[in-house]
């Protein structure tokens, strides 16, 4: 439970870090007025959308810090049987990491309001994150064929369900991504789809990261 | 004013007009509310009936017997599940969170209007799928609420055919609920409070509802997790806990797992659940006191900073449920020692309750009389819970009548009695009529006692380690004759209590159509919900202007002060602006 435990309290620090900036040592009888409400941000509220996303992002991590725990607590146990990793992962990762630099420059090309470029982005966006997870389902194949199917050993049911839980992250951020590009190409003002593009830009760094994290795990033990 | 216009930017509500985007397909946050509560109220009876079907068996085994002991076990676990998670979960979260956090912080609705509404639907979704368990070959899982493989999913537990995969599929479908809903209550929070609004200004309801939320929010995937990961061993033949098992006198094919494993992911879930129940009733408890002994929350820092590190600490604790599972003694010595320090903020808040009462103008209202039994039911089950917490008074205990009395005072009565204080405080708010107040009356007294009668045997009934999750007792020698008489007492009291719940409906639901108009603010309160331009608040909450904030939600008998309450969109007055 290491692994959570981490996570949790990194987690509550944070929060508890936030709270002590919002003056939680005050006497709040004694202070009357409006003038002590000093949030700027009150009159330009950031879009409750990107508060929104790092909540969710910070409920995603505690499923895959529980699943990391869980895999490590598995893996003491005698019948533990290494998985031999497919080659082509590390091809996947590729276009993984080729996927997220695109909607970087995406939402770079959505600032600068570069219509062109956006639909370009978007478009290998796409592209290569459908690479990635067609990759991956090859690569469950050949790891099927090749003897560790779901039921042979908890380290290859671990490999199925790391594997399958971040791709269906990525294809929930694929739906959200299609609608961005609908509206896009439906000819939206680029102005109302940034946020919309920043959002998945933010999104596919994490689920990047977080592959990777677990592409680390699984080739380490 | 500008800020008005930029508070009010991107939120464009939509005015429904039809009968059915205005009360079914509502994105309001009100209706939503009530959406949750009524199905959370109507599950809740479902599992107070199967509380009947038990009760009367362990009274009366020979004479009342309407269940066997399949079902007896069927109706222990979706009890046990229905009451934490699909009631007091739902009610406290999704029904007093979704009311009253936009109206008590000065929103017009959540900041994600139609998540929202996808989270009453979904988790509607998930109370569907766990009532058709009821009607599957095989019936519900009767695994008790805990649901510990490896016998969860083993042929011979009822319910292993159908009944647990459809109880694993709903708990999933209820955590997408509860992520959809939570995200927006803790996002409302941080981003939608009105000018004025600090945090140090919200009343002490928010506080208790917004911790809780973050604690579910990172508890709650424990709960997916584990149920994952039994799916799996349970269709695809997994053995992520599932041990070597010789069944019928066969080796199953699974092998190797860890139930343990289980245990620890489930009660990492577990503990943070006691207080998702727990510290919004706190929190509303504490604002009931306040109001209704019109004298402001003592130690109001001191009771948020015990609702943060209850919830910070409530993560190190869980493996307290687990003294007896073999796991690492040390490892007991550690939970202990946390299990105790959370005592102390928690003896914080119960002190300072009944500090908020020392001196008070105390006005019995049915309200005041419910938060005030929940002081007592609490301290109660508080207490019993330090017993349990130590790993050598735990272990005789352990899975006695003793562990079941400690957590129904502490986890089932005493949220239920805020439960009803906070309906009957709210109702003239919601309904926008007042209910009768003798039934109210009646109602408390008729639970508090009733339950008092249920519960407090039971510890005698630990004490002779009378075992929990037996159907009967027949031809154990160490449980005397008057073991069973008590149970029958117990079943009495049980029936006498569930009856009792009818005078709250009548109470309710004549109030609601027929009960005479009430006061925008019939308790005199100062926290913002009861300043709405009308009532009940129509969509939008508020008028063309959201409402200031200048002041804490506490402001009760203030010394000077022409009324025993001021607002707090109540300005400075000139003595409070020279003073500073």
């Amino acid at each position: 439970m290491i692994t959570i435990i981490i996570f949790i309290f990194v987690s509550v620090g944070i929060s508890y870090w936030w709270l002590l900036r919002q003056r939680v040592l005050e006497k709040p009888w004694l202070v009357t007025g409006t003038d002590t409400d000093t949030r700027e941000d009150i009159g330009r509220t950031p879009p409750a959308a990107r508060t929104g996303l790092i909540v969710f992002l910070a409920v995603v991590t505690s499923v895959f810090s529980l699943f990391i725990s869980a895999y490590f607590m598995r893996m003491e146990l005698n019948d533990w049987r290494p998985v031999d990793e497919p080659g082509l992962l590390w091809f996947n990762t590729l276009l993984l990491i080729m996927g997220s630099l695109s909607i970087h420059w995406c939402s770079r090309a959505a600032e600068d309001l570069n219509v062109k470029t956006v639909k370009i982005t978007l478009l290998a966006t796409g592209l290569f994150t459908g690479g990635f997870i067609l990759g991956q389902l090859i690569a469950w194949q050949q790891l099927n064929e090749a003897g560790y199917g779901l039921r042979s050993n908890p380290a290859s049911a671990f490999f199925y369900l790391f594997t399958g839980l971040h791709g269906l992250h990525l294809l929930g951020g694929l739906w959200v991504w299609s609608k961005t590009s609908i509206r896009v190409l439906a000819g939206a003002e680029l102005e109302q789809i940034q946020l919309s593009v920043e959002l998945c830009r933010n999104y596919w760094h994490y689920l990047l990261v977080v592959w990777i994290v677990l592409f680390a795990l699984l080739l380490s033990t | 004013m500008a800020y008005v216009a930029l508070a009010d930017r991107g939120q464009v509500l939509s005015h429904p007009k039809s009968f059915i985007t205005k009360y079914i397909w509502s994105q309001d946050h009100k209706v939503i509310a009530i959406q949750y509560s009524l199905i959370a109220v109507a599950v809740g009876v479902v599992a107070l009936i199967l509380s009947l079907g038990m009760r009367l068996q362990l009274g009366f085994p020979d004479t009342l017997s309407i269940i066997d002991p399949s079902e007896y076990m069927q109706f222990v676990t979706m009890h046990g599940m229905i009451m934490v998670i699909y009631l007091l979960t739902a009610l406290f979260l999704g029904g007093f969170g979704n009311y009253l956090i936009p109206l008590m912080i000065g929103a017009r609705d959540m900041v994600f209007p139609y998540m929202n509404m996808l989270s009453v639907w979904v988790y509607l979704v998930s109370v569907i799928i766990l009532m058709a368990s009821f009607f599957v070959p095989g019936g519900p899982t009767g695994a008790g609420w805990t649901l510990y493989p490896p016998q969860a999913i083993l042929f011979g537990t009822p319910g292993a055919s159908w009944g647990i995969i459809l109880m694993l599929v709903s708990l999933a479908v209820f955590i997408v609920a509860f992520t959809m809903g939570g995200l927006n209550y803790v996002t409302t929070v941080l981003q939608a409070r009105t000018r004025g609004m600090t945090m140090m200004r919200m009343p002490l309801t928010v506080w208790g509802i917004f911790t809780a939320t973050i604690l579910g929010l990172l508890a709650f995937p424990a709960l997916l997790v584990s149920a994952i990961m039994m799916l799996f061993d349970r269709l695809l033949g997994t053995s992520f806990f599932m041990p070597a098992i010789v069944s019928m006198g066969e080796l199953s094919e699974t092998g190797g797992g860890s139930p343990i494993l289980f245990q620890h992911l489930f009660w990492f879930f577990g503990h943070p659940e006691v207080y998702i129940v727990a510290l919004p009733a706190f929190g509303i408890v504490s604002d009931l006191l306040s109001v209704h002994a019109r004298k402001n929350i003592f130690g109001y820092r001191m009771m948020v900073w015990a609702i943060v590190g209850i919830g910070g600490l409530s993560f190190v604790v869980w493996a307290h449920h687990m003294y007896v599972s073999g796991m690492n003694p040390y490892f007991g010595f550690f939970f202990a020692t946390t299990t105790l320090i959370i005592a102390v903020p928690t003896a914080i808040k119960v002190y300072n309750w009944v500090l908020t009462l020392w001196q008070g103008d105390i006005h019995l209202t049915v309200p005041m009389l419910f938060a005030i039994g929940f002081i007592f039911t609490f301290i109660h089950g508080g207490l019993t819970g330090i017993f349990l917490g130590n790993v050598v008074v735990d272990l005789p205990l352990s899975d006695t009548y003793f562990v079941v009395a400690h957590f129904h005072m502490v986890m089932g009565v005493s949220p239920i009695l805020v439960i009803f204080g906070a309906i009957y405080h709210w109702f003239p708010k919601v309904t926008g009529r007042m209910f009768n107040d003798t039934l109210g009356k009646f109602h408390f007294w008729l639970t508090f006692l009733g339950t008092y009668s249920i519960y407090l045997p039971m510890h005698y009934l630990g004490f002779l380690g009378v075992p929990r999750r037996y159907y009967a007792f027949e031809g154990i020698d160490f449980i005397p004759e008057s073991a069973m008489t008590l149970n029958s007492g117990i079943t009495v009291a049980a029936i006498f209590v569930a009856v009792t719940q009818i005078l709250f409906f009548i109470n309710m639901f004549w109030s609601t159509f027929r009960g005479p108009k009430a006061d925008p603010n019939p308790w005199n309160a100062t926290s913002l919900e009861w300043f709405t331009p009308q009532t009940p608040p129509i969509h939008g909450n508020w008028g063309p202007e959201l409402p200031q904030v200048y002041r804490w939600a506490y402001e009760y008998s203030a010394p000077g002060a022409d009324k025993d309450f001021t607002p707090q969109t109540d300005p400075p007055t000139d003595a409070e602006i020279a003073a500073r």
